[in-house]
Order: C-alpha cells, then sequence, then structure tokens
C-alpha cells in the first residue's frame, strides 16, 4: 500500500500528462481533463459546472489519461493513472459509480445502449461492468469488473464501439488493431475475434468510426505514430487506403518548421466521413482529411496553422454546431513552475468549408465568440493570462511533446539500465521489509 | 510417406553437418513479456514464404498472379525449441506447410540450421518446415490470417508456477481467443506437459473457451499425430527418459453457438 502511494507521487512529480477534451454528443456540455482535474463547462446554463463525488475528494488523485461521453451522453466516464474509472451522470454532474481497477487505466468505453463501462488497464486487458438500472444518483458500492478480452501486455491507447454496436475495437502500442465481437453476455467476455487490422508500422494511438450516408456499413480510421491516418474495412480486416500526412506535411514547411516526429495522436470524424480532423504531433496546427469510401479513398484536404508553438493534444468535435475544439495542454509544466496548463481554440464554420465556399474555412475563432465567451475560458484556461505569451505558450509546446511521447511509445532501456531497474526494484522492496 | 523414413533420415544425420545442440546453448528459460529485437512481419501477407520454403515456391513460380494458390503454413508448432515435432511431421504430411515458433534466438538459429543439414542430406524432402523466431504471444496474428491453419502445438511449454506469473503462461483464456482466431473451424489443438498442475490449467482454459471443444477419447487415440506429442520433441524425450508423466489436452476449435452476423 505504502509504495502504491510512493510510485504515485513520484509519478504526479515526473510524469506529464496531455490533456483532453470530449464534447457532448448533444453539444449541452464540454469536459476538459488536465492532470487530476476534470473541469465541465455546461452550454445550456453557460456557466461552468461542479462535480459532485461523496466518496472522493479530488474525484481523481492522479492524471486521468482517457474521458467520453457515451452515445446518448446520458454518461460520462473518466480514468486514468489513479485506477479509478469514474462514471458521472451528466445531468447533475454526480458521480454514480467508482471502479476499481488492479492497474493504471489507460482508455475507456461506454457502450452504446449505455449498459457497460469497459475500460483497459496497463497490462492491455479490457474490462467490463454493468451499469444497472437503478443507478438513480445514488453512489453505489464499489465493484470489481471482469475482463472482456486482453491484448498480450501491450498498453491498449483506444477502445472504440463500432457504430451498430457489434464489435469493440481496440488499439495497441505494438501496431495493432483488433476487432472484437461484442457479445449479447460480454460479461462472460468476448473471445470471438472478428478481424486483425495490420499495416501500421509504429503504435497506434487513435480510432474513430465513421458510417459513410449511402454506405451500409460503417468504417474504421486510424492515427498512428507512422505518420499515416489508414481506412479499414474493419468487417474484413482489409486496410482500404493509407493516408500519409507526413508526405504532405514536408510541403507546408514554408510555413512550418517540420519537426522530427509527425506522430498522429488524435482523430475526429463528423459521422459521415466528409470531415476528419487529425492532431499531428510535429504541426502547429489541425490536418483536415476527407475521406470517399465508395473510392477508397482518403486524402488531405487542408491544414489550418493555428499558432506558432501551439500543438493539439486532444480534439473534440461538435458534429451539428460544426465546430472544432481544440486543446493543448499538460499537467506539470515544470519550466513554468505550474501544476498545468491548457490552451483551447475553436475552428468554426466547417459546414462552409465542406460545401467549398468561397473564403479561407474553416475560421479560428477569438476568445469571445467561443461558445461560453471568456466564462468558459476562465473554466478551462485559468484566470493566468501568462497562457498568453509566446514562451509559456512553448513551454507548454515541450511539455506536450514529452507528455505524448511518454504516453505513446514504449521506454526503451539499454541492457544496463534494465538490471538497474530490476536491482532497484528489489532494493526497494527489501528495504520496505525491514522497515 | 512411413514413419520409418522418418528413423532412417535420423540415422543418416548424425554422420552429416548436422548442428549440434551444446554449440547452440541457451538461456533456460525467456521473459515473454520483454521486448526483443527480431523482424516482425507487418501482417500475414509479409510473411517470406519464398525464404522459408523455396522449394514449394519454385515449383509454381511462374504466373505471379497465382500468389494465392500458393499453399499457406497449416500447422504451427509454438515454443517448438529444437524443432523435433517438426522434424517428425515433415514426412507425414509432405505437402502441408509448417512452421516452428521459437522466441530464444540461438534455439531458433539452431532449429534452422537443422532443417537445411536435413535438406542437403535428404534431397527433396523437409521442404515443408521451417521456423521463425519470434514471440508467439504478441505477433501471431502477425503470422497468420484469420482460420489459416488446421493444427496449433503447445508441447511441454514453460510452467510458470507463480500465480503472478501466471499471465506469462502461452496458454491462457485471453490468449485462447488468438489461438481460435488463427485455426479454422474445426481445427486441432494439441498442449502436453509433464506438469500436472499446468496440464490441468491448459484443460480449464480450453474448457471454459466457448470456441472450443474435447474431442472423444477415441478420436484421439485415432490420430496419428497424438503419438508424436509425448515423444516426438526434446523435451518430451527428456521426460521419458526420467521416467515422468505427461498430461495431454487435444481440442477442437468449433463455431460460436450464437453468431450475431
Ligand atoms: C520447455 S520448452 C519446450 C520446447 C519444445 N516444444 C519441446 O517439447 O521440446 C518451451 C519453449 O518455448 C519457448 N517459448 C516460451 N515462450 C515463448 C513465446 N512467447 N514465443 C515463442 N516461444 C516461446 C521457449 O523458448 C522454449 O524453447
Amino acid at each position: 500500500m505504502e509504495e502504491e502511494v510512493h510510485t504515485g507521487e513520484i509519478n504526479r512529480e515526473a510524469e506529464v500528462a496531455p490533456a483532453l477534451i470530449a464534447v457532448h454528443p448533444l453539444e449541452r456540455s464540454i469536459a476538459l481533463a488536465l492532470g487530476y482535474e476534470l473541469r465541465v463547462f455546461d452550454f445550456e446554463m453557460d456557466c461552468a459546472v461542479p462535480l459532485t463525488d461523496e466518496a472522493y475528494s479530488p474525484c481523481h488523485s492522479d492524471a486521468i489519461r482517457a474521458i467520453c461521453f457515451g452515445a446518448n451522453g446520458r454518461l460520462f466516464v473518466s480514468a486514468g493513472d489513479d485506477k479509478l474509472v469514474k462514471i458521472w451522470r451528466t445531468d447533475t454532474w454526480h458521480c454514480i459509480r467508482t471502479v476499481c481497477s488492479d492497474k493504471r487505466v489507460s482508455a475507456v468505453a461506454i457502450s452504446h445502449d449505455g449498459l457497460f463501462v469497459t475500460f483497459a488497464d496497463k497490462f492491455g486487458v479490457v474490462w467490463i461492468e454493468r451499469l444497472e438500472e437503478d443507478d438513480q444518483g445514488q453512489a453505489s458500492v464499489d465493484k470489481k469488473a471482469v475482463p472482456l478480452l486482453g491484448h498480450y501486455c501491450s498498453i491498449i491507447t483506444c477502445l472504440k464501439f463500432s457504430p451498430d454496436g457489434k464489435f469493440i475495437a481496440t488499439a495497441d502500442r505494438d501496431f495493432k488493431i483488433r476487432i472484437t465481437i461484442f457479445p449479447k453476455g460480454p460479461l462472460k467476455g468476448s473471445h470471438e475475434i472478428q478481424n486483425f487490422c495490420l499495416g501500421h508500422t509504429d503504435f497506434v494511438s487513435c480510432l474513430t468510426f465513421i458510417c459513410p450516408l449511402d454506405c451500409h456499413q460503417s468504417f474504421l480510421l486510424s492515427g498512428s505514430g507512422d505518420a499515416t491516418v489508414r481506412l479499414w474495412d474493419h468487417v474484413s480486416g482489409q486496410l482500404l487506403d493509407t493516408c500519409d500526412v507526413g508526405e504532405k506535411a514536408g510541403l507546408l514547411d514554408s510555413k512550418e518548421k517540420v519537426e522530427d516526429s509527425l506522430a498522429v495522436t488524435d482523430i475526429n470524424a463528423l459521422p459521415d466521413g466528409s470531415f476528419v480532423a487529425a492532431a499531428i504531433q510535429g504541426l502547429h496546427g489541425v490536418m483536415i482529411l476527407k475521406c470517399d469510401v465508395p473510392a477508397r479513398r482518403l486524402f488531405i484536404a487542408k491544414f489550418v496553422f493555428v499558432e506558432e508553438c501551439f500543438v493539439p493534444t486532444s480534439l473534440g468535435l461538435s458534429s451539428s454546431a460544426k465546430l472544432l475544439w481544440v486543446v493543448m495542454g499538460a499537467s506539470n509544466v515544470s519550466k513554468l513552475g505550474v501544476s498545468k496548463m491548457a490552451q483551447l481554440r475553436v475552428l468554426s464554420d466547417l459546414d462552409k468549408f465542406l460545401s467549398n465556399e468561397h473564403g479561407d474555412y474553416p475560421v479560428i475563432l477569438k476568445d469571445k465568440d467561443m461558445p461560453g465567451g471568456e466564462k468558459l475560458l476562465l473554466q478551462f484556461q485559468g484566470s493566468d493570462h501568462v497562457t498568453k505569451q509566446d514562451a509559456a505558450l512553448a513551454a507548454t509546446a515541450t511539455a506536450v511533446k514529452v507528455a505524448m511521447q511518454n504516453l505513446l511509445t514504449k521506454k526503451q532501456y539499454s541492457l544496463e539500465k534494465r538490471d538497474f531497474r530490476k536491482r532497484d526494484r528489489n532494493d526497494r522492496k527489501f528495504k520496505k521489509q525491514q522497515f | 510417406m512411413s514413419k520409418n523414413d522418418g528413423k532412417a533420415t535420423q540415422g543418416k544425420r548424425q554422420s552429416a553437418h548436422l548442428p549440434r545442440k551444446r554449440f547452440y546453448r541457451a538461456r533456460a528459460h525467456s521473459n515473454p513479456l520483454s521486448d526483443s529485437h527480431f523482424p516482425i512481419p507487418i501482417s500475414p501477407a509479409d510473411v517470406d514464404y519464398s525464404s522459408h520454403y523455396p522449394h514449394f515456391l519454385h515449383s509454381s513460380k511462374n504466373d505471379p498472379d497465382e500468389d494465392d494458390l500458393l499453399p499457406k503454413i497449416r500447422f504451427a508448432d509454438i515454443g517448438c525449441g529444437f524443432g523435433g515435432l517438426l522434424v517428425k511431421l515433415s514426412p507425414l504430411f509432405p505437402d502441408t506447410l509448417m512452421i516452428g515458433m521459437e522466441l530464444r534466438d540461438k534455439v531458433s538459429e539452431y532449429v534452422k540450421e537443422r532443417i537445411l543439414a536435413l535438406r542437403a542430406s535428404n534431397p527433396g524432402q523437409y521442404e515443408n518446415i521451417s521456423v521463425v523466431r519470434t514471440n508467439s504471444m504478441k505477433y501471431l496474428p502477425n503470422y497468420f490470417c484469420k482460420g489459416q491453419l488446421s493444427k496449433i502445438f503447445f508441447l511441454f511449454p514453460d510452467p510458470h508456477f507463480k500465480e503472478k506469473n501466471h499471465r506469462r503462461r502461452v496458454i491462457s483464456l485471453q490468449l485462447l481467443d488468438e489461438y481460435a482466431y488463427v485455426l479454422e473451424v474445426g481445427g486441432i489443438i494439441y498442449t502436453i506437459t509433464d506438469v500436472e498442475e499446468l496440464g490441468d490449467w491448459m484443460k480449464f482454459c480450453l474448457n471454459s473457451h466457448p470456441l472450443f471443444s474435447a474431442i472423444l477419447e477415441e478420436e484421439i487415440e485415432a490420430d496419428p499425430v497424438v503419438k508424436l506429442l509425448a515423444s516426438a520433441t526434446e523435451e518430451g524425450q527428456k521426460v521419458a527418459r526420467n521416467g515422468g508423466q505427461t498430461f495431454y489436452a487435444v481440442f477442437r476449435r468449433i463455431a460460436p453457438e450464437d453468431p450475431i452476423i
């Protein structure tokens, strides 16, 4: 127990966590996770909402690594390094359930029927927990989830249900995407693998499903450390197209200094695939792709430059409002002596961009024109107007880079170091026993 | 081809240029959890059949469009060790491609040399077996497509006794999902061990898995491959020499009861 606390503290000191953003599917609210803090802004009430969690304060005690809304927006889930999975009602922002995991949590998802929450741990095991119908705002007893499936010892970076609810897609740091049939009685585990989508040559960081209008099925998009976004027929496992964002990035260098890594860190897409936004590690803006499924094509439509030093860590798409929320942020920006920092931007007029209207679309909104305006920014970015300074932005950018690197790539230890780590761990165990 | 042929070639190899095991001494156990550095095919389409089975490739190479018609690997021996099973299976199923998967570098090198030596001294034979160095617990789907295999073998796998090391075991409920994926419906999984606890564990996992069902005892007895489980491999021979008991489990890959698609 003592050791747990101890390592937890070390992590908070040394490990930076990238900021995450999620938009309510009906655009009622928006959530930002920054370090161990969860911040929510309600658009309908036009104010920040406090979260209530009777059992825990603060609600998370270590970096939050994954957040998401359920398909109908009734539930929200947050989880991370403190090994807690919290399920929230989005009407009251009350925590209705805390599920304890044995290991740190790297990804979460809620099934489309809202009946199950699934989460992946640091051992590559996906767990499932049933959400009872009678969760009427009362925090129920902590329960233990059951294993659903496993990627053998590879950290799962992303977990998504297919739009029809038939499949669960999991991506890992070993280049793999696994498509598993989600059974009717999932508490007995998902044992039937539909397919593996193999083709990426580096870690897979993000997944998103699309359902093009005139197609009878959905398709899967994935982003990876190999600087590509790929389009898959996940039912057959077939790779339909590969879009090399690195290639295009090379053409940007007049405006953009292209840095070493062009890892794709997040993707978001309109359900019909007409608009796919990608956050790319070395690029200071958002890459916009389009997907033409009948032609089996995925191609770059535009690069939207945001600002020097702005490296998005997470994207949140408002489908109906045609807005893209872009956040850059990290906890533990030690260079600035602050514990966390987030920067928010909004790209608007996606519809005008999609209909090829004349003009430079999408547009980056001014702070006051953002939904929620200054109030939201105060809640999400803090009052610190340091955040506006270039130096602050640069420091955040560095922190973000480290955060993403830690999150997505495996630690490479030299042989000596590996031995040293082993010894170190044993030493600690030994000392502990003596005390 | 009969079993006797296998014996004859074995006799010959002693005098020929077979690699000697002592030059390939390796650590007794490898940790399957650690990342090693060996090439991994991006997908099954990238497995280089021409280097593994040149003989099979040359006979049908004329038309590159016939790529799909080339035979695929059908048997996999997981943790093949020094390759005894492959060598015995090769003449029994001369038209079936088989591969051994071995984590330890030196051991897989030994098997490679062994097969090359057998091919050299027995022209036209042993062309259907090969070996790769890989971590089968991580990279099986990189080698085989869905339903590609008809047989998969786990002979005398490492026991990993400690409870906290059970997740290193090569048979687990979760890894069985992957074995079910690479096996065709009707395909067979063969396991054997001299460690009773592990034998119980493997049986328990297979019994609990919805995509596997136990094969009737009569059927098992009639399967010529079953006879090799205890005797074909180096580990099996060692156990036999020491008069150890063995515990096997042979199960069939079945279709799911309630397919949703
Ligand atoms: C006890 S030996 C048995 C070898 C052989 N099957 C026999 O019966 O002689 C187990 C073998 O499995 C190999 N092994 C263990 N884990 C493995 C993994 N994840 N992938 C491939 N081989 C593995 C070990 O290196 C070892 O050679």
